[in-house]
């Protein structure tokens, strides 16, 4: 029976929690953006705002959830449920603490990049049903970004799955006792992050959505809870690049005297307020500029990275 | 690359910057005594309606949001038989004020006219009347102008001389 139990109150701990952090997240990054732009953001509802989130959702779910006439209906439906399902199942090989995971698969790390990968499909298939022109440019920017950050992402990890010598992620921290990742590793740090960034479509990489020039992007015809779950999904996904870089490069739970999940969250935090704080400062890139640094240059260092990291291991024995 | 990075610590410092949101309700911020605001209709000195229903500031009105009709009481002085103001209308520019020949109807610095119905934003003389004289004191129209009415004939104005007889021969 406890074999049966434990594992359930985790799955749900587990989904309980992330949705509520990345429904937060809207309100955390309201507020960081307002202290960095001199306001003060949502203060009215509930202490700090807090409530905020709440008001909102129920704005969401009472809202009209219109279907436009023109559209591919099942596709249409169907694609806000791929991204929240696509990050929610990444979230599973997540490790918050010592045994606090849903699953601790052998390849977890290749896993959460499969995950990752299927997420596209929301992002294209939402923008091609939708049949407007400006979901469909999105969509298509979103696919082509998506598909040239993917690469370099894997490659950037491929650093520390050398370093660990295995694709689990609980090996993989318990490999960064003596030294976090993020020291050997900085090239795949910033590597990964920057494709995390364009992994999410955040601010410096939002291309698909693009509100200046495509209205809202693949999303634009969306409304209601359909729409809520492309912007919860976004901030889900945030929660999860930031958790995976805790994990692979900042040594996840580990650290002193805090217990394990509270140096996981703290880390975790960090990472998100970083995004935040990308946000608040960067423009956007032209679109042949954001396809030409992903090509050109992260991927060649994506591979120096792994050569370089092969070598010293390899000259080590 | 390095300006990213110091663009990043800029945008890091604001943190530390004062926040230059005015809490409002909480706060409220300066309003200069010029600024337009609700409309008012105001006294004269002595208590009486300034307004003498000349029309002026409703042909002035750009967006037509002031009516009103005129009367006379039985001294013979003008007054509005109603004068009506439609808030939702109005874009406070100010130019009844300007048009105003008597410093009768005049903007002030209210701006917190919010209504939950939007038949209230239309006020009617009574909503509009304030009890005293507003931004121009000591001007009372019927005393200062040459316009004859019950117990005050021509010339008896203020600085103003008896009218000429046009019958007498010396100068």
């Amino acid at each position: 029976m406890r074999e049966v139990i434990i594992p359930l109150i985790i799955v749900f701990a587990v989904l309980a929690g992330v949705l509520t952090v990345s429904a937060g997240l809207i309100w955390l990054e309201r507020r960081l953006l307002a202290l960095w732009q001199d306001r003060y953001g949502p203060n009215r509802v509930g202490p700090f705002g807090l409530f905020q989130v709440v008001a909102d959702m129920i704005k969401l779910f009472m809202k009209e959830d219109w279907v436009p006439p023109f559209a591919d209906k099942f596709v249409f439906v169907l694609a806000p449920a791929i991204i929240m399902a696509t990050t929610l199942m990444s979230f599973a090989i997540v490790v918050f603490a010592p045994g606090l995971t849903v699953v601790d698969l052998s390849v977890g790390l290749l896993f959460f990049l499969a995950m990752s990968s299927l997420g596209v499909y929301s992002v294209a298939l939402a923008g091609w049903s939708s049949n407007n022109k400006y979901s469909l440019i999105g969509g298509l920017r979103a696919a082509a970004q998506m598909l040239s950050y993917e690469i370099f992402m894997g490659l950037s990890l491929m650093g520390v799955v050398l370093l660990a010598g295995s694709f689990n992620i609980t090996a993989i921290v318990e490999a960064q006792k003596k030294m976090w990742f993020c020291i050997p590793q900085l090239p795949g740090l910033v590597i990964f992050f920057i494709a995390g960034i364009a992994e999410t479509h955040r601010l410096p990489f939002d291309l698909p959505e693009a509100e200046n020039e495509l209205v809202a992007g693949y999303h634009s015809e969306y409304s209601g809870m359909k729409f809520a779950m492309f912007f919860v999904g976004e901030y889900l996904a945030v929660a999860l690049i930031s958790a995976l870089v805790a994990t692979f490069f900042l040594g996840g739970w580990l650290g002193p005297v805090l217990p394990p999940i509270i140096w996981f969250t703290i880390k975790t935090f960090a990472v998100i307020c970083l995004f935040i704080l990308l946000r608040a400062t960067l423009p956007r890139p032209r679109y042949d500029q954001l396809m030409a640094f992903g090509w050109k240059l992260m991927l060649p260092l994506a591979l120096l990275n792994i050569v370089v990291t092969g070598g010293i291991l390899l000259s080590r024995g | 690359m390095f300006g990213i990075f110091s663009g990043l610590w800029r945008v890091l410092l604001h943190a530390l910057h004062k926040r230059v949101t005015v809490q409002y309700p909480e706060k409220k911020s300066y309003l200069p005594p010029r600024w337009r605001g609700r409309i008012i209709l105001s006294r004269d000195p002595d208590g009486g309606e300034r307004c003498v229903a000349c029309y002026l500031c409703a042909a002035a009105c750009p967006v037509d949001c002031i009516s009103l009709q005129s009367t006379e009481d039985e001294h013979g002085r003008r007054y509005p038989a109603f004068f009506r103001i439609n808030f939702s209308r109005c874009i406070f520019c100010g130019l009844c004020e300007e048009a105003c020949p008597t410093y009768a109807i005049q903007l002030t610095p209210d701006y917190e006219m919010g209504e939950f119905n939007r038949q209230e934003m239309v006020y009617e003389k009574e909503d509009l009347l304030i009890a005293g004289e507003g931004k121009y004191k000591g001007y009372n129209f019927y005393k200062a102008a040459g316009v004859s009415i019950a117990n005050k004939d021509k010339g008896q104005a203020q600085n103003e001389l008896p009218p000429v007889d046009m019958h007498d021969l010396l100068p």
